[in-house]
């Protein structure tokens, strides 16, 4: 493999290249042996810690739960969240200054400030000014935030969605005589939509994380509040951090290949302009998105037209 | 109207965000350093290297900070008495909220840079060593000049993200700005206010580190 950095390697380069293979593994299982060590010096490795975990109590009566409403609040967030972006982005791209202007004002306000910020007071909000029943509001309130922060992240997706389209596009539908409205709705949405879709799938992980804000903040059941329940019901609290982290990590990863396989697959199509918002995309629109596949060095860097809108 | 804020002394809202910049800054720090290690790493002709680089930041990047945040209050200071060197609880939690958001921050600064690497065109690299250049005389003049032109946006965006990221510090107890708005606003009446003048704070915090740096990296981009 070549890259910017190395010409393929020589006779000389690859025995170097093994030396440092074998000192970096040496390593390795330094680190390896000494965690291991760790854990078996405090007991980690004790049955009874980690036998919960192989019985279906432990499961159905914490952890799935938790990931159920984890996913439930990632799901309602997206689903609010993606109109609401869509209204505010497409805003932004109006010819109008008075909407052009308060729309950019609210999204780069609402990006400024954290989700946990926006969760704590949605809390108290509905705490104070609503009849929401005290076991709804978490949901409520970690909804809310999540709606209020990924929607203004989300308007930025939409319109760099919508420029990332030839220009063309605009061009012809103007020369057949579509009023802006129509060339809007009828040409460039379908197509920026289907170009946002790996986007909007990558800002789902963002989503699923940030739910376990709530869990800890404002008692909202989520997966990691679960495992709070269950390490002191079970007195496990290193292996449930590790169950814990393993589902997560499962979870965004499928959700991760899945926006990289739709990407691909976008791509190779021969019916669209071959626009697609990539997930290394979205880093740059939202630094907290995860991208990337278990790909080295070599990828990255789109289509010469997919960027142009930065 | 703003009576209040003088009820609050521990910390006081001045001290809350100096906390929260303090948090940033030694966290930027610390996964500054670990990040760039990271991405040497992964764009090492070491496969092993490479690996270990590509599976840190797929695995970290996948784990919301909370968890790791929480771990290391849970996990590190309880079951295995990681002290960072001071028995006062308040400094230890600082430390382990730093040891967290840099362990976390590390990956994206890695992604950061390694795309900055990536966006110097292959041609660069060949034509210096066409004409001779060595590997390091070809990384010193040709290649990172032009890499750390582009890193500076991509890190911009981790420095605002870690930023914002720093609130997650209060699920540990550090008495940082989300902290003390989460005592403020379940003790005073005034929600919309609190809950302005802490929105305030971090538009303050990073609207002009986004606008310079965003400045900066249009007027350093290298014209392709």
């Amino acid at each position: 493999m070549t890259s910017v950095l190395y010409d393929a390697p020589g006779p000389r380069a690859k025995r170097r290249n093994v030396l440092i293979s074998v000192a970096f593994f040496a390593l390795l299982a330094l680190l390896a042996w000494f965690i291991w060590y760790k854990l078996d010096e405090k007991n980690q490795w004790a049955w009874a810690l980690w036998k919960p975990f192989t019985q279906s109590e432990a499961w159905t009566t914490y952890l799935l739960p938790g990931l159920g409403n984890t996913l439930k609040a990632a799901a309602l967030a997206m689903v609010i969240a993606l109109p609401l972006g869509a209204v505010f982005g497409i805003a932004r791209l109006s010819d109008h200054r008075w909407v052009r202007l308060p729309a950019a004002w609210v999204v780069e306000f609402f990006r400024a400030i954290p989700v946990l910020l926006l969760m704590l007071f949605a809390n108290e909000f509905y705490n104070r000014y609503t009849g929401v029943s005290s076991e709804q509001r978490p949901l409520y309130a970690v909804v809310t935030g999540l709606v209020l922060y990924n929607a203004s992240v989300l308007a930025e997706v939409v319109r760099a969605g919508i420029l990332a389209l030839p220009k063309g596009q605009t061009e012809a539908a103007m020369a057949v005589g579509l009023r802006k409205g129509q060339t809007m709705r009828s040409i460039l949405l379908p197509q920026a939509v289907t170009a946002m879709l790996p986007a909007i799938v990558s800002q789902l992980v963002v989503i699923v994380k940030d739910t376990a804000l709530g869990g800890v903040m404002i008692g909202f059941t989520e997966l990691l509040n679960a495992r709070q329940t269950m390490a002191a019901f079970y007195a496990t609290v290193i292996p449930s951090f590790i169950v814990v982290s393993i589902i997560y990590i499962v979870l965004n990863f499928m959700l991760t290949s899945f926006a990289s396989w739709l990407e691909q697959r976008l791509r190779r199509s021969k019916k669209s302009t071959g626009a697609v918002l990539s997930a290394e995309d979205m880093e740059e629109l939202n630094p907290a998105a995860v991208g990337g596949s278990f790909g080295t060095g070599g990828e990255g860097g789109g289509l010469p037209g997919s960027r142009t809108y930065t | 109207m703003f009576d209040f804020l003088s009820d609050y002394d521990n910390p006081t809202l001045l001290g809350a965000f100096w906390m929260t910049v303090k948090l940033t800054f030694f966290s930027g720090i610390g996964s500054l350093i670990w990040g760039t290690l990271l991405a040497a790493m992964r764009v090492s002709p070491v496969p092993l290297m490479r690996g270990f680089g590509t599976a840190y930041v797929n695995i970290v990047r996948n784990i919301p900070l909370t968890v790791i945040i929480i771990f290391t209050s849970l996990g590190l200071a309880d079951t295995f008495r990681v002290t960072m060197g001071s028995d006062d609880f308040k400094v230890q939690g600082f430390r382990l909220a730093i040891l967290g958001l840099a362990t976390y921050t590390a990956a994206f600064v890695c992604e950061a840079i390694r795309s900055g690497i990536n966006t110097v065109p292959l041609g660069q690299a060949e034509a210096a060593r066409a004409i001779g250049l060595t590997f390091s005389q070809n990384l010193r003049l040709v290649i990172l000049p032009q890499a750390f032109r582009s890193v500076i946006g991509p890190l911009a965006n981790v420095l605002i993200a870690l930023t914002k990221n720093t609130t997650v510090a209060a699920a540990i107890g550090v008495a940082e700005a989300a902290y003390l708005m989460k005592t403020m606003i379940e003790n005073e009446a005034a929600v919309l206010l609190i809950g302005a003048i802490f929105a305030f704070g971090f538009v303050v915090l990073t609207l002009p580190t986004g606008l310079i740096l965003g400045w900066l990296s249009k007027r350093l981009a290298v014209k392709r």
